[in-house]
Protein backbone atom coordinates (compact mmCIF):
# COMPACT_ATOMS: atom_id res chain seq x y z
CA UNK A 1 0.00 0.00 0.00
CA UNK A 2 2.54 2.88 -1.02
CA UNK A 3 2.31 5.95 -2.97
CA UNK A 4 3.99 7.50 -5.94
CA UNK A 5 6.27 10.29 -5.51
CA UNK A 6 7.95 12.54 -7.84
CA UNK A 7 11.22 14.42 -7.29
CA UNK A 8 12.93 17.42 -9.38
CA UNK A 9 16.36 18.89 -9.42
CA UNK A 10 16.72 22.09 -9.01
CA UNK A 11 19.47 24.71 -9.04
CA UNK A 12 19.52 26.93 -6.28
CA UNK A 13 18.27 30.30 -8.03
CA UNK A 14 15.57 32.72 -7.86
CA UNK A 15 12.63 31.51 -9.48
CA UNK A 16 13.06 28.14 -10.01
CA UNK A 17 10.70 26.61 -7.85
CA UNK A 18 7.90 28.99 -8.93
CA UNK A 19 8.83 27.59 -12.57
CA UNK A 20 7.92 24.02 -11.28
CA UNK A 21 4.62 25.30 -9.58
CA UNK A 22 3.77 27.50 -12.71
CA UNK A 23 4.39 24.55 -15.59
CA UNK A 24 1.88 22.07 -12.86
CA UNK A 25 -0.70 24.97 -12.67
CA UNK A 26 -1.03 25.42 -16.43
CA UNK A 27 -1.08 22.03 -16.62
CA UNK A 28 -4.15 21.45 -13.83
CA UNK A 29 -1.84 18.96 -11.86
CA UNK A 30 -2.90 19.56 -7.88
CA UNK A 31 -0.34 19.25 -5.81
CA UNK A 32 -1.23 17.40 -2.44
CA UNK A 33 1.89 17.63 -0.44
CA UNK A 34 5.25 19.34 -1.00
CA UNK A 35 9.18 19.14 0.84
CA UNK A 36 12.00 20.52 -0.69
CA UNK A 37 15.85 19.77 1.02
CA UNK A 38 18.13 22.40 -0.37
CA UNK A 39 22.07 22.84 0.04
CA UNK A 40 23.43 26.09 -0.86
CA UNK A 41 24.08 24.97 -4.35
CA UNK A 42 20.89 22.77 -5.59
CA UNK A 43 18.12 21.37 -3.82
CA UNK A 44 15.28 18.51 -4.34
CA UNK A 45 11.78 19.01 -4.29
CA UNK A 46 9.53 16.51 -3.52
CA UNK A 47 5.84 16.69 -4.60
CA UNK A 48 2.80 13.89 -3.97
CA UNK A 49 0.20 15.16 -7.27
CA UNK A 50 -2.84 13.88 -8.13
CA UNK A 51 -1.87 12.85 -11.47
CA UNK A 52 2.08 11.51 -10.98
CA UNK A 53 1.96 10.30 -14.74
CA UNK A 54 0.91 13.73 -16.64
CA UNK A 55 3.45 15.46 -13.63
CA UNK A 56 6.39 13.50 -14.50
CA UNK A 57 5.97 13.53 -18.12
CA UNK A 58 5.05 18.06 -18.28
CA UNK A 59 8.45 18.56 -16.25
CA UNK A 60 10.54 15.94 -18.54
CA UNK A 61 9.24 17.86 -21.44
CA UNK A 62 10.37 21.07 -20.00
CA UNK A 63 13.52 19.70 -19.56
CA UNK A 64 13.67 18.95 -15.64
CA UNK A 65 15.78 16.34 -14.18
CA UNK A 66 12.77 14.05 -12.31
CA UNK A 67 12.81 10.87 -10.77
CA UNK A 68 9.96 8.95 -9.02
CA UNK A 69 9.75 7.23 -6.03
CA UNK A 70 7.79 4.52 -4.15
CA UNK A 71 6.85 6.33 -0.69
CA UNK A 72 4.22 5.08 2.33
CA UNK A 73 1.75 7.60 3.57
CA UNK A 74 1.10 6.58 6.91
CA UNK A 75 -1.88 7.48 9.61
CA UNK A 76 -0.72 9.32 12.90
CA UNK A 77 -2.95 9.43 15.70
CA UNK A 78 -3.31 13.39 16.66
CA UNK A 79 -2.15 13.42 20.21
CA UNK A 80 1.01 13.93 22.06
CA UNK A 81 3.41 10.35 21.47
CA UNK A 82 1.46 9.53 18.04
CA UNK A 83 4.54 9.91 15.69
CA UNK A 84 6.84 8.94 18.77
CA UNK A 85 4.92 5.53 18.62
CA UNK A 86 5.51 4.95 15.20
CA UNK A 87 9.05 6.12 14.63
CA UNK A 88 9.86 3.49 17.86
CA UNK A 89 8.50 0.58 16.11
CA UNK A 90 10.52 1.66 13.11
CA UNK A 91 13.35 2.05 15.15
CA UNK A 92 13.22 -1.28 17.37
CA UNK A 93 13.16 -3.33 13.40
CA UNK A 94 16.31 -0.88 12.30
CA UNK A 95 14.20 0.46 9.59
CA UNK A 96 15.49 3.87 8.65
CA UNK A 97 13.49 6.68 7.70
CA UNK A 98 15.47 8.77 5.25
CA UNK A 99 13.26 11.56 4.83
CA UNK A 100 9.49 12.29 5.95
CA UNK A 101 7.11 15.15 5.86
CA UNK A 102 3.65 16.38 6.26
CA UNK A 103 0.23 16.07 4.06
CA UNK A 104 -1.80 18.53 4.18
CA UNK A 105 -5.07 16.96 4.41
CA UNK A 106 -6.22 15.24 7.57
CA UNK A 107 -7.98 11.08 6.91
CA UNK A 108 -10.92 11.23 9.46
CA UNK A 109 -9.45 12.26 13.01
CA UNK A 110 -5.41 11.15 11.98
CA UNK A 111 -2.70 13.31 10.17
CA UNK A 112 -1.13 12.00 7.51
CA UNK A 113 2.82 11.62 7.32
CA UNK A 114 4.53 10.62 3.81
CA UNK A 115 7.61 8.36 4.81
CA UNK A 116 10.45 7.57 2.56
CA UNK A 117 12.31 4.46 3.84
CA UNK A 118 14.97 2.65 2.43
CA UNK A 119 13.21 -0.83 2.99
CA UNK A 120 9.54 0.29 1.69
CA UNK A 121 8.03 -3.27 1.74
CA UNK A 122 8.92 -4.08 5.01
CA UNK A 123 7.88 -1.07 6.81
CA UNK A 124 4.79 -1.42 5.34
CA UNK A 125 4.66 -4.89 6.57
CA UNK A 126 5.82 -4.35 9.67
CA UNK A 127 3.16 -1.18 9.90
CA UNK A 128 0.37 -3.31 9.01
CA UNK A 129 1.09 -6.20 11.74
CA UNK A 130 1.37 -3.20 14.03
CA UNK A 131 -2.21 -2.05 13.03
CA UNK A 132 -1.13 0.98 11.46
CA UNK A 133 -2.93 2.51 7.98
CA UNK A 134 -1.00 3.13 5.32
CA UNK A 135 -3.02 4.74 2.78
CA UNK A 136 -3.22 3.87 -0.86
CA UNK A 137 -2.44 6.51 -3.99
CA UNK A 138 -6.22 6.53 -5.16
CA UNK A 139 -7.58 7.19 -1.63
CA UNK A 140 -4.96 9.82 -0.63
CA UNK A 141 -4.96 12.23 -4.11
CA UNK A 142 -8.65 12.45 -3.21
CA UNK A 143 -8.80 13.54 0.41
CA UNK B 1 75.30 38.51 -14.82
CA UNK B 2 76.00 36.70 -17.84
CA UNK B 3 76.55 33.02 -16.99
CA UNK B 4 77.94 31.71 -20.45
CA UNK B 5 79.66 34.31 -22.35
CA UNK B 6 81.41 32.58 -25.22
CA UNK B 7 78.14 31.04 -26.14
CA UNK B 8 74.91 33.22 -25.03
CA UNK B 9 76.82 36.19 -26.91
CA UNK B 10 78.23 34.59 -29.80
CA UNK B 11 77.76 36.25 -32.85
CA UNK B 12 74.83 34.94 -34.88
CA UNK B 13 76.64 33.46 -37.90
CA UNK B 14 78.53 31.15 -35.21
CA UNK B 15 75.44 30.62 -32.96
CA UNK B 16 73.99 29.30 -36.87
CA UNK B 17 76.89 27.23 -38.03
CA UNK B 18 76.83 25.48 -34.67
CA UNK B 19 72.68 24.83 -34.96
CA UNK B 20 73.27 23.00 -38.22
CA UNK B 21 75.56 20.85 -37.15
CA UNK B 22 73.99 20.17 -33.98
CA UNK B 23 70.65 19.62 -35.89
CA UNK B 24 72.35 17.44 -38.77
CA UNK B 25 73.09 14.95 -35.84
CA UNK B 26 70.38 14.63 -33.96
CA UNK B 27 68.38 14.05 -36.85
CA UNK B 28 71.07 11.42 -37.72
CA UNK B 29 70.69 9.97 -34.50
CA UNK B 30 67.13 9.96 -33.92
CA UNK B 31 66.90 8.09 -37.60
CA UNK B 32 69.19 5.27 -36.38
CA UNK B 33 67.96 4.90 -32.49
CA UNK B 34 64.05 5.97 -32.36
CA UNK B 35 61.65 3.95 -34.53
CA UNK B 36 58.94 6.28 -34.38
CA UNK B 37 61.04 9.09 -36.25
CA UNK B 38 62.71 6.86 -38.54
CA UNK B 39 59.35 5.56 -39.83
CA UNK B 40 57.86 9.21 -39.48
CA UNK B 41 60.78 10.85 -41.13
CA UNK B 42 60.59 8.01 -44.14
CA UNK B 43 57.32 8.44 -44.40
CA UNK B 44 57.60 12.47 -45.10
CA UNK B 45 60.33 11.11 -47.92
CA UNK B 46 63.08 12.56 -46.02
CA UNK B 47 66.45 10.66 -45.63
CA UNK B 48 68.87 11.99 -42.69
CA UNK B 49 71.32 13.06 -45.08
CA UNK B 50 68.67 15.26 -46.96
CA UNK B 51 68.85 17.89 -43.67
CA UNK B 52 72.09 20.19 -44.56
CA UNK B 53 71.16 23.29 -43.47
CA UNK B 54 68.55 25.29 -41.10
CA UNK B 55 66.42 25.76 -43.93
CA UNK B 56 65.99 22.24 -44.41
CA UNK B 57 64.06 21.91 -40.78
CA UNK B 58 60.55 22.85 -41.99
CA UNK B 59 60.95 19.36 -44.00
CA UNK B 60 60.82 17.75 -41.10
CA UNK B 61 57.40 15.95 -39.82
CA UNK B 62 55.73 17.60 -36.64
CA UNK B 63 55.65 15.85 -33.11
CA UNK B 64 52.77 16.37 -30.97
CA UNK B 65 51.70 15.38 -27.44
CA UNK B 66 49.63 13.10 -29.08
CA UNK B 67 53.14 11.43 -30.69
CA UNK B 68 54.39 11.22 -26.86
CA UNK B 69 51.35 9.29 -25.62
CA UNK B 70 51.35 6.54 -28.29
CA UNK B 71 54.96 6.08 -27.39
CA UNK B 72 54.15 5.90 -23.16
CA UNK B 73 55.95 5.27 -21.58
CA UNK B 74 59.93 4.99 -22.72
CA UNK B 75 58.90 4.42 -26.58
CA UNK B 76 60.97 8.03 -27.32
CA UNK B 77 64.06 7.71 -26.02
CA UNK B 78 66.78 7.46 -27.93
CA UNK B 79 69.48 5.95 -25.50
CA UNK B 80 69.06 2.51 -23.69
CA UNK B 81 67.57 2.59 -19.98
CA UNK B 82 71.48 2.00 -18.56
CA UNK B 83 72.54 5.67 -19.80
CA UNK B 84 69.27 7.52 -18.21
CA UNK B 85 69.98 8.73 -14.83
CA UNK B 86 67.17 10.43 -14.59
CA UNK B 87 62.97 10.11 -15.16
CA UNK B 88 60.27 12.68 -15.16
CA UNK B 89 57.23 13.21 -15.90
CA UNK B 90 54.09 15.80 -16.66
CA UNK B 91 50.39 15.60 -16.26
CA UNK B 92 49.02 13.96 -19.14
CA UNK B 93 45.47 13.74 -19.90
CA UNK B 94 43.51 10.93 -19.57
CA UNK B 95 45.81 9.74 -16.57
CA UNK B 96 48.74 9.00 -19.13
CA UNK B 97 51.25 11.58 -18.61
CA UNK B 98 54.37 12.40 -20.60
CA UNK B 99 57.87 10.63 -19.75
CA UNK B 100 61.04 12.06 -20.35
CA UNK B 101 64.30 10.94 -19.96
CA UNK B 102 67.82 12.51 -19.02
CA UNK B 103 71.59 10.95 -19.82
CA UNK B 104 74.11 12.24 -17.27
CA UNK B 105 75.46 14.77 -19.64
CA UNK B 106 71.11 15.92 -19.99
CA UNK B 107 71.64 16.46 -16.66
CA UNK B 108 74.42 18.56 -16.77
CA UNK B 109 73.35 20.61 -19.78
CA UNK B 110 69.75 21.04 -17.72
CA UNK B 111 71.72 22.57 -14.75
CA UNK B 112 74.25 24.52 -17.12
CA UNK B 113 71.13 26.20 -18.85
CA UNK B 114 69.39 26.56 -15.55
CA UNK B 115 72.34 28.24 -14.19
CA UNK B 116 72.43 30.71 -17.12
CA UNK B 117 68.56 31.56 -16.63
CA UNK B 118 69.41 32.10 -12.97
CA UNK B 119 72.23 34.18 -13.41
CA UNK B 120 70.02 35.90 -16.13
CA UNK B 121 67.19 36.20 -13.39
CA UNK B 122 69.99 38.50 -11.18
CA UNK B 123 71.57 35.74 -9.02
CA UNK B 124 74.97 34.80 -8.85
CA UNK B 125 77.50 32.93 -6.34
CA UNK B 126 76.98 33.59 -2.51
CA UNK B 127 73.04 34.50 -3.37
CA UNK B 128 70.46 32.36 -1.14
CA UNK B 129 67.28 30.60 -3.56
CA UNK B 130 64.81 30.18 -1.92
CA UNK B 131 62.73 27.55 -4.09
CA UNK B 132 59.30 27.31 -4.15
CA UNK B 133 58.83 24.88 -6.60
CA UNK B 134 57.51 21.73 -6.43
CA UNK B 135 59.95 18.64 -6.31
CA UNK B 136 59.12 15.26 -7.71
CA UNK B 137 57.81 14.02 -11.10
CA UNK B 138 57.11 17.89 -12.10
CA UNK B 139 60.72 19.15 -13.57
CA UNK B 140 60.34 22.90 -11.81
CA UNK B 141 61.78 21.82 -8.57
CA UNK B 142 64.87 19.82 -9.12
CA UNK B 143 65.12 21.65 -12.03
CA UNK B 144 66.12 24.97 -10.38
CA UNK B 145 67.73 22.90 -7.78
CA UNK B 146 70.63 21.91 -10.01
CA UNK B 147 70.99 25.35 -11.52
CA UNK B 148 71.38 26.40 -8.90
CA UNK B 149 73.95 24.17 -7.20
CA UNK B 150 75.88 24.64 -10.42
CA UNK B 151 75.68 28.51 -10.05
CA UNK B 152 77.45 27.90 -6.66
CA UNK B 153 74.32 29.70 -5.39
CA UNK B 154 72.70 28.67 -1.62
CA UNK B 155 69.41 26.61 -2.58
CA UNK B 156 66.45 25.82 0.40
CA UNK B 157 64.79 23.22 -1.41
CA UNK B 158 61.44 24.25 0.15
CA UNK B 159 59.14 23.17 -2.99
CA UNK B 160 55.57 23.55 -2.86
CA UNK B 161 53.16 24.02 0.32
CA UNK B 162 52.86 24.78 4.18
CA UNK B 163 53.38 28.31 3.22
CA UNK B 164 53.50 29.60 6.97
CA UNK B 165 56.53 27.30 7.46
CA UNK B 166 58.04 28.96 4.48
CA UNK B 167 57.55 32.83 5.81
CA UNK B 168 59.48 31.85 8.80
CA UNK B 169 62.12 30.52 6.64
CA UNK B 170 62.14 33.78 4.79
CA UNK B 171 62.45 35.45 7.71
CA UNK B 172 64.89 33.73 9.50
CA UNK B 173 67.27 32.22 7.07
CA UNK B 174 67.02 35.39 4.98
CA UNK B 175 67.39 34.20 0.98
CA UNK B 176 67.43 36.66 -1.55
CA UNK B 177 65.96 35.04 -4.71
CA UNK B 178 62.82 33.75 -4.88
CA UNK B 179 61.86 31.28 -7.54
CA UNK B 180 58.09 29.76 -7.54
CA UNK B 181 55.03 29.87 -9.58
CA UNK B 182 53.43 33.77 -10.00
CA UNK B 183 50.40 32.72 -8.69
CA UNK B 184 51.82 30.75 -5.16
CA UNK B 185 54.16 33.93 -5.13
CA UNK B 186 51.14 36.05 -4.58
CA UNK B 187 49.68 33.45 -2.11
CA UNK B 188 53.19 33.50 -0.15
CA UNK B 189 52.89 37.46 -0.12
CA UNK B 190 49.43 37.19 1.37
CA UNK B 191 50.03 34.57 4.19
CA UNK B 192 53.42 37.26 4.93
CA UNK B 193 51.10 39.80 5.50
CA UNK B 194 48.48 38.33 7.47
CA UNK B 195 51.66 37.08 9.54
CA UNK B 196 52.80 40.94 10.36
CA UNK B 197 55.93 40.00 7.78
CA UNK B 198 56.55 42.74 5.93
CA UNK B 199 58.54 42.21 2.15
CA UNK B 200 60.85 44.73 2.85
CA UNK B 201 62.52 43.65 5.66
CA UNK B 202 63.54 40.52 4.01
CA UNK B 203 66.22 39.94 1.86
CA UNK B 204 64.95 39.36 -1.66
CA UNK B 205 66.59 41.13 -4.54
CA UNK B 206 65.04 39.61 -7.68
CA UNK B 207 62.11 36.47 -7.87
CA UNK B 208 62.33 34.01 -10.90
CA UNK B 209 58.51 32.67 -12.04
CA UNK B 210 57.38 30.57 -14.69
CA UNK B 211 55.40 27.70 -15.25
CA UNK B 212 51.79 29.33 -15.94
CA UNK B 213 50.68 31.96 -17.87
CA UNK B 214 51.18 35.37 -15.90
CA UNK B 215 50.95 39.21 -17.19
CA UNK B 216 52.27 42.32 -17.07
CA UNK B 217 49.96 43.31 -14.49
CA UNK B 218 50.79 40.30 -12.24
CA UNK B 219 54.82 41.22 -12.72
CA UNK B 220 53.69 44.70 -11.60
CA UNK B 221 51.83 43.12 -8.07
CA UNK B 222 54.51 40.74 -7.40
CA UNK B 223 57.30 43.36 -8.12
CA UNK B 224 55.46 46.11 -6.01
CA UNK B 225 54.31 43.63 -2.93
CA UNK B 226 57.85 41.92 -2.39
CA UNK B 227 60.08 44.26 -3.44
CA UNK B 228 62.01 42.29 -6.20
CA UNK B 229 63.09 42.60 -9.71
CA UNK B 230 60.78 39.64 -11.08
CA UNK B 231 61.60 37.66 -14.43
CA UNK B 232 59.76 35.08 -16.64
CA UNK B 233 61.15 31.54 -17.35
CA UNK B 234 60.05 29.26 -19.83
CA UNK B 235 60.23 25.75 -20.25
CA UNK B 236 58.31 22.24 -20.52
CA UNK B 237 59.84 18.56 -19.77
CA UNK B 238 58.63 17.76 -23.72
CA UNK B 239 61.45 20.02 -24.52
CA UNK B 240 63.63 19.67 -20.80
CA UNK B 241 62.04 21.44 -18.28
CA UNK B 242 62.47 25.06 -17.23
CA UNK B 243 65.29 26.85 -18.31
CA UNK B 244 64.65 26.73 -21.89
CA UNK B 245 64.29 30.37 -22.50
CA UNK B 246 64.87 33.34 -19.83
CA UNK B 247 64.01 37.15 -19.48
CA UNK B 248 67.60 38.87 -18.69
CA UNK B 249 66.77 41.48 -15.88
CA UNK B 250 67.98 44.49 -17.35
CA UNK B 251 65.52 44.81 -20.27
CA UNK B 252 62.66 42.53 -19.04
CA UNK B 253 61.33 42.67 -22.36
CA UNK B 254 60.96 38.72 -23.25
CA UNK B 255 62.73 35.34 -22.87
CA UNK B 256 65.73 34.54 -24.62
CA UNK B 257 65.51 30.98 -25.96
CA UNK B 258 68.91 29.21 -25.74
CA UNK B 259 69.65 28.50 -29.48
CA UNK B 260 72.75 26.82 -28.88
CA UNK B 261 70.50 24.02 -27.63
CA UNK B 262 66.94 24.61 -29.12
CA UNK B 263 65.85 25.75 -31.96
CA UNK B 264 62.42 27.55 -31.91
CA UNK B 265 60.24 28.11 -34.77
CA UNK B 266 56.26 30.14 -34.67
CA UNK B 267 54.00 28.15 -37.54
CA UNK B 268 50.61 28.60 -38.59
CA UNK B 269 48.30 26.27 -36.31
CA UNK B 270 46.43 25.73 -38.60
CA UNK B 271 48.59 25.01 -41.94
CA UNK B 272 51.85 24.20 -40.39
CA UNK B 273 53.56 26.92 -42.42
CA UNK B 274 56.56 28.34 -40.76
CA UNK B 275 55.82 32.23 -39.88
CA UNK B 276 58.61 35.01 -40.18
CA UNK B 277 60.07 36.99 -36.89
CA UNK B 278 58.02 38.91 -35.65
CA UNK B 279 54.34 37.09 -36.16
CA UNK B 280 52.13 35.31 -33.96
CA UNK B 281 51.75 31.78 -33.89
CA UNK B 282 51.94 28.40 -32.39
CA UNK B 283 55.81 27.99 -30.77
CA UNK B 284 57.55 24.99 -32.17
CA UNK B 285 60.81 23.49 -30.54
CA UNK B 286 63.48 20.86 -31.49
CA UNK B 287 66.10 19.81 -29.06
CA UNK B 288 69.38 19.82 -30.64
CA UNK B 289 71.89 18.20 -27.71
CA UNK B 290 69.84 15.86 -25.85
CA UNK B 291 70.68 12.39 -25.49
CA UNK B 292 68.21 10.93 -23.92
CA UNK B 293 64.78 12.65 -25.13
CA UNK B 294 65.88 14.45 -28.23
CA UNK B 295 62.76 15.80 -29.72
CA UNK B 296 62.03 17.28 -33.35
CA UNK B 297 59.66 20.68 -34.33
CA UNK B 298 57.41 19.36 -30.84
CA UNK B 299 54.04 21.30 -31.12
CA UNK B 300 53.68 23.19 -27.47
CA UNK B 301 50.40 24.71 -28.58
CA UNK B 302 51.87 27.79 -26.62
CA UNK B 303 51.06 31.04 -28.38
CA UNK B 304 53.54 33.68 -28.61
CA UNK B 305 56.03 35.26 -31.52
CA UNK B 306 59.78 35.72 -32.19
CA UNK B 307 61.68 39.22 -31.39
CA UNK B 308 65.47 39.12 -32.94
CA UNK B 309 66.19 42.42 -32.29
CA UNK B 310 69.54 42.96 -30.74
CA UNK B 311 68.74 43.41 -26.23
CA UNK B 312 70.51 45.85 -23.78
CA UNK B 313 72.01 42.54 -21.90
CA UNK B 314 74.52 41.81 -24.71
CA UNK B 315 73.07 38.08 -25.51
CA UNK B 316 72.20 37.34 -28.78
CA UNK B 317 69.57 34.60 -28.46
CA UNK B 318 66.59 35.41 -30.37
CA UNK B 319 63.17 36.32 -27.74
CA UNK B 320 60.24 35.17 -27.58
CA UNK B 321 57.42 37.35 -26.32
CA UNK B 322 54.54 36.54 -23.30
CA UNK B 323 53.13 33.41 -23.94
CA UNK B 324 49.41 34.72 -24.49
CA UNK B 325 47.22 31.88 -25.24
CA UNK B 326 46.90 28.18 -26.16
CA UNK B 327 46.23 26.57 -29.66
CA UNK B 328 44.24 23.77 -28.11
CA UNK B 329 41.88 23.55 -24.58
CA UNK B 330 44.41 23.22 -22.23
CA UNK B 331 44.28 24.94 -18.97
CA UNK B 332 47.02 24.95 -16.65
CA UNK B 333 45.75 25.26 -13.03
CA UNK B 334 48.23 26.23 -10.32
CA UNK B 335 50.90 24.42 -12.25
CA UNK B 336 49.24 21.85 -13.23
CA UNK B 337 47.54 20.80 -16.73
CA UNK B 338 44.53 20.02 -17.42
CA UNK B 339 42.32 19.39 -20.44
CA UNK B 340 38.16 19.21 -20.06
CA UNK B 341 38.60 15.80 -21.82
CA UNK B 342 40.68 14.33 -19.10
CA UNK B 343 37.59 15.88 -17.15
CA UNK B 344 35.32 13.93 -19.35
CA UNK B 345 37.05 10.84 -19.04
CA UNK B 346 36.65 10.99 -14.90
CA UNK B 347 32.62 11.50 -15.47
CA UNK B 348 32.49 8.85 -18.03
CA UNK B 349 33.84 6.47 -15.86
CA UNK B 350 31.64 6.90 -13.52
CA UNK B 351 28.36 5.29 -13.70
CA UNK B 352 25.04 7.05 -14.68
CA UNK B 353 26.70 10.54 -14.91
CA UNK B 354 26.54 12.62 -18.62
CA UNK B 355 28.80 13.82 -20.02
CA UNK B 356 27.89 17.42 -19.76
CA UNK B 357 30.42 19.63 -17.97
CA UNK B 358 31.59 22.69 -18.06
CA UNK B 359 35.30 24.06 -16.43
CA UNK B 360 35.13 27.37 -15.05
CA UNK B 361 38.29 28.97 -13.40
CA UNK B 362 38.91 31.74 -11.00
CA UNK B 363 41.76 33.73 -9.35
CA UNK B 364 40.55 34.15 -5.38
CA UNK B 365 43.05 35.77 -3.65
CA UNK B 366 45.57 34.74 -6.13
CA UNK B 367 45.04 30.97 -6.30
CA UNK B 368 43.45 29.50 -9.07
CA UNK B 369 39.86 27.66 -8.06
CA UNK B 370 38.59 25.13 -11.07
CA UNK B 371 34.86 24.58 -10.08
CA UNK B 372 33.51 21.65 -12.54
CA UNK B 373 29.65 21.80 -13.29
CA UNK B 374 27.78 18.96 -14.41
CA UNK B 375 24.58 18.31 -15.39
CA UNK B 376 22.54 15.92 -12.96
CA UNK B 377 20.39 13.47 -15.78
CA UNK B 378 18.30 10.64 -14.31
CA UNK B 379 21.46 8.44 -14.10
CA UNK B 380 22.40 10.36 -10.77
CA UNK B 381 19.72 12.09 -9.20
CA UNK B 382 18.15 10.93 -6.28
CA UNK B 383 15.62 12.28 -4.09
CA UNK B 384 18.01 12.18 -1.15
CA UNK B 385 20.40 15.40 -0.86
CA UNK B 386 22.90 12.99 0.46
CA UNK B 387 23.42 11.26 -2.43
CA UNK B 388 23.62 13.78 -4.43
CA UNK B 389 26.27 15.41 -2.05
CA UNK B 390 28.25 12.21 -2.17
CA UNK B 391 28.45 11.81 -5.88
CA UNK B 392 29.72 15.58 -5.95
CA UNK B 393 31.99 14.69 -3.27
CA UNK B 394 33.22 10.97 -5.37
CA UNK B 395 33.57 13.06 -8.39
CA UNK B 396 36.11 15.47 -7.09
CA UNK B 397 37.98 12.68 -5.43
CA UNK B 398 38.09 10.86 -8.66
CA UNK B 399 39.38 14.41 -10.25
CA UNK B 400 41.96 14.54 -7.96
CA UNK B 401 42.99 10.95 -7.78
CA UNK B 402 43.58 11.44 -11.71
CA UNK B 403 44.71 14.88 -12.27
CA UNK B 404 46.02 15.67 -9.18
CA UNK B 405 44.21 19.11 -9.08
CA UNK B 406 41.24 19.82 -6.25
CA UNK B 407 38.10 20.94 -8.13
CA UNK B 408 34.84 21.71 -6.45
CA UNK B 409 31.78 20.22 -8.47
CA UNK B 410 28.62 21.51 -8.83
CA UNK B 411 25.74 20.01 -9.99
CA UNK B 412 23.27 21.89 -12.01
CA UNK B 413 20.30 21.08 -14.14
CA UNK B 414 20.29 19.82 -17.44
CA UNK B 415 21.02 22.02 -20.32
CA UNK B 416 22.16 24.55 -17.74
CA UNK B 417 25.43 24.93 -19.37
CA UNK B 418 25.36 27.06 -22.22
CA UNK B 419 25.59 25.87 -25.54
CA UNK B 420 26.72 27.82 -28.40
CA UNK B 421 25.84 26.80 -32.02
CA UNK B 422 24.78 23.19 -30.42
CA UNK B 423 28.51 22.87 -29.30
CA UNK B 424 28.93 23.07 -25.11
CA UNK B 425 31.30 25.64 -23.94
CA UNK B 426 33.30 23.37 -21.41
CA UNK B 427 35.90 26.31 -20.80
CA UNK B 428 35.36 29.70 -19.05
CA UNK B 429 38.47 30.80 -17.90
CA UNK B 430 37.41 34.14 -15.23
CA UNK B 431 41.15 34.69 -14.40
CA UNK B 432 42.42 37.93 -15.39
CA UNK B 433 46.00 37.57 -16.68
Amino acid sequence: MHVEQISVFLENTAGRLAEVTSILSENSINIRALSLADTSDFGVLRLIVDDIEKAETTLKNHGFTVGKNRVAAVEVEDRPGGLNDILQLLFEAGINVEYMYAFVRNSGDNAVMIFRFDQIDDALKLLEEKGVRAIGGSTLYTL
Amino acid sequence: MIYDIEFETMPREALEAIQARRLQATIERVCATVPFYQKKIAEAGLKPTDIKSLNDLKRLPFTTKQDLRDNYPFGMFATPMENVVRIHASSGTTGQPTVVGYTARDVQTWSMLMARSLAAGGATRGDMIHNAYGYGLFTGGLGVHYGAERLGASVIPVSGGNTKRQIVIMKDFGPTILTATPSYTLHLAEVAAEMGVSFENLNFKFGIFGAEPWSENMRHEIEKKLNIVAVDIYGLSEVMGPGVAIECHEAQQGLHIFEDHFIPEIINPETGETLPYGETGELVFTSITKEAFPIIRYRTRDITSLNPEPCVCGRTHVRMNRVTGRSDDMLIIRGVNVFPSQIESVLMEMSGVEPHYQLVVDRVDNLDKLTVRVEVGEGIFSDEVKQLQDMERNIEKNIKDLLGVSAKVKLVEPKAIERSEGKAIRVIDNRKI
